[in-house]
């Protein structure tokens, strides 16, 4: 996958503002679309029209066990998360519910990519290209299950 | 093996496992609310119109209970609709085990739990709700996810697992009287951090667990999450034996460490000297002891939720606001109805409303931010709930100062925060 960045720089970005918790009644994933970041960034909804990766630090996705998160970011367009690491719960949803990517990265590359930067991804090499710096970083690979439910589109593609 | 791996390689059908390890493990009970449960319906209702897997019967709905929780009394039409939807859902598998708002016990998930009996030591437990880690106070692997995964245990009965490795808190002694668990496992989240559980299995133990109530460990279980842990447990013992058997729960297979058990680290506490903490916003682990934190001026005291109005957090603020009236709007929410009748029973609610409180019927409500006293731009609360994160209760503005129920209580009392040493 390809695209733009959009870049948050701080740690434990949580749940509750990636879609706050009065909105946790809807159920309708272009509903949740339109709530993504409302709790920290109002100016998310311009930014992901030319953006689809989200770049950020640690714990990202802590707190509630909402799936409504990681829909409302994939529902406005965001196709990976690029994290120092990730909070358990989020990044399960985000991979059994097959909504985005959720990439680990090392504290070099998170210092090196920039918003708006344009990346290439590929998840067979573990090969992040950083197209705008004429850079290339290296993912984590996904443990052994992970990237098999990745590849099969969820969990319930997946035959164990 | 300790008791998370025992209980994992149990329902693996393993005879070993080592933390790390990948399994796919059988279920024995999975919990849904009025959030995860209208997910885990339009989840089937894709899954089918994609022809990915036919829904026409659950695994085993005696596995199932569901609570109405979140968005009760109903906020509006959407949610209204969301309890109707769960309703035909649960007739429509045979789910029976459904705690109805309005018709007899119902309250939050995680207090039916315990309060109920629906969890029994040594089993594995899924719920669509992220404090389900509380239950494992009880002495099962209680684990909360979304609701993708617990539709995938309602037609397959077994999921995915990282085998964690355990953080053991070894706590010693026993609490000084105006000091709660809250405080605990406070002290323990503003030291390791909210990322510093993450991924883990955090067990508690030694003589300070032991001398501690049921519903004092839940509080710390409970909170777990807040530290990212994916389990938080107890090994059971005679008190959640007693606890369950006047609950009708007699019959289980408890799990125990072994004498060889490892732990990735063990964190020492002595909890003789611990003094009354407060998180601060906008984190649970930005805390600090109330004694340093005093006169800080609060619109409102807010006591419900999972964590903080069992009967137990009831009864501590009933201690303090007993005869003395409270300077601010302070809300108690009893967190089951079962908590409110004993509360009733026992006077506790007729010295809340002499006190100058309201008491409002169980419901998450404020705690998630969702209604029955949501907090303005710049309010400033002291609430018994487990998250103060921006908006967490209201506006993105707002402040929330998570204490225990003693201080929440003579806080209300003098509107500041307050150590009820204090008062």
């Amino acid at each position: 996958m390809k695209g733009k960045v959009i870049k948050y720089e701080q740690d434990n970005i949580d749940t509750d503002v990636i879609l706050p918790g009065p909105y946790l009644k809807l159920h309708e994933h272009a509903e949740l679309a339109e709530h993504a970041m409302e709790g920290m960034d109002p100016d998310f909804h311009s930014k992901v029209k030319e953006a689809n990766i989200i770049v950020t630090g640690k714990n990202f996705g802590c707190g509630s066990s909402r799936e409504h998160a990681p829909i409302a970011l994939s529902a406005s367009g965001i196709e990976a998360v690029l994290a120092l690491s990730f909070a358990r719960i989020f990044y399960r949803n985000s991979v059994d519910g097959a909504y985005l990517l959720p990439i680990e990265i090392d504290e070099k590359t998170y210092s090196a990519i920039s918003e708006k930067d344009e990346l290439e991804i590929d998840t067979n090499t573990n090969v992040i290209k950083n197209i705008t710096k004429n850079q290339t970083y290296s993912m984590k690979p996904f443990p052994d299950l992970i990237g098999k439910i990745i590849e099969a589109g969820g969990l319930f593609k997946y035959k164990p | 093996m300790n008791i998370t791996e025992k209980i994992l390689a149990r329902g693996a059908g393993k005879d070993m496992l080592e933390p790390g390890d990948v399994i796919f493990a059988n279920v024995d009970k999975i919990m849904l609310h009025d959030v995860s449960g209208p997910g885990v319906i339009k989840t089937f209702e894709k899954l089918e119109k994609d022809g990915v897997v036919k829904v026409d019967k659950l695994f085993d709905p005696s596995m199932v209970w569901v609570a109405e929780d979140h968005f009760v009394p109903s906020v509006d039409k959407i949610s209204a609709e969301n309890i109707v939807q769960l309703s035909k859902f649960t007739k429509k598998f045979g789910i029976t085990k459904h705690f109805k708002y309005g018709l007899g016990q119902y309250g939050i998930c995680h207090t039916l739990s315990h309060e109920e009996g629906l969890v029994s030591p040594g089993e594995l437990y899924i719920g669509g709700d992220s404090h389900t880690n509380t239950t494992g106070a009880l002495g099962a692997f209680a684990c909360g996810l979304g609701h993708t995964d617990v539709a995938y245990v309602l037609l397959n009965g077994n999921l995915w697992f990282k085998v964690p490795e355990t953080l053991y808190f070894k706590i010693n002694g026993k609490l000084p009287e105006h000091v709660m668990a809250k405080d605990l496992i406070l002290k323990i989240i503003g030291d390791i951090t909210t990322e510093g559980g993450a991924g883990y299995a955090m067990q508690f133990g030694g003589n300070g667990i032991s001398d501690m109530s049921v519903e004092s460990r839940l509080t710390l279980t409970n909170m777990t999450t807040e530290a990212g842990a994916k389990n938080g447990i107890i090994e059971p013992d005679q008190k959640v034996f007693d606890y369950l058997s006047e609950r009708g729960v007699t019959e289980y297979d408890a799990v125990y460490d072994d004498d060889d058990a490892q732990y990735k680290k063990t964190y020492e506490y002595d909890v003789t000297e611990l003094e009354p903490l407060v998180a601060k916003p906008f984190s649970p682990q930005n805390v600090s002891v109330v004694q340093e934190t005093t006169g800080i001026e609060l619109d409102k005291s807010y006591i419900g939720s999972c964590t903080g109005a069992k009967y137990e957090d009831l009864e501590a603020v009933a201690k303090i606001l007993k005869g003395k009236k409270v300077k601010i709007r302070t809300e108690i929410l009893p967190a089951a109805i079962s908590i409110y009748k004993k509360a009733t029973e026992n006077g506790l609610i007729q010295i809340f409303i002499d006190a100058g409180a309201v008491v409002g019927p169980p419901t998450c409500g404020a705690c998630c931010g969702a209604h029955m006293g949501v907090l303005a731009k710049d309010e400033v609360c002291v609430s018994t709930t487990n998250r103060n994160f921006p908006g967490r209760m209201g506006h993105v503005e707002s402040k929330t100062y998570l204490t225990s129920p003693l201080v929440a209580a003579a806080s209300a009392v003098t509107g500041k925060l307050t150590d009820p040493r204090d008062l």
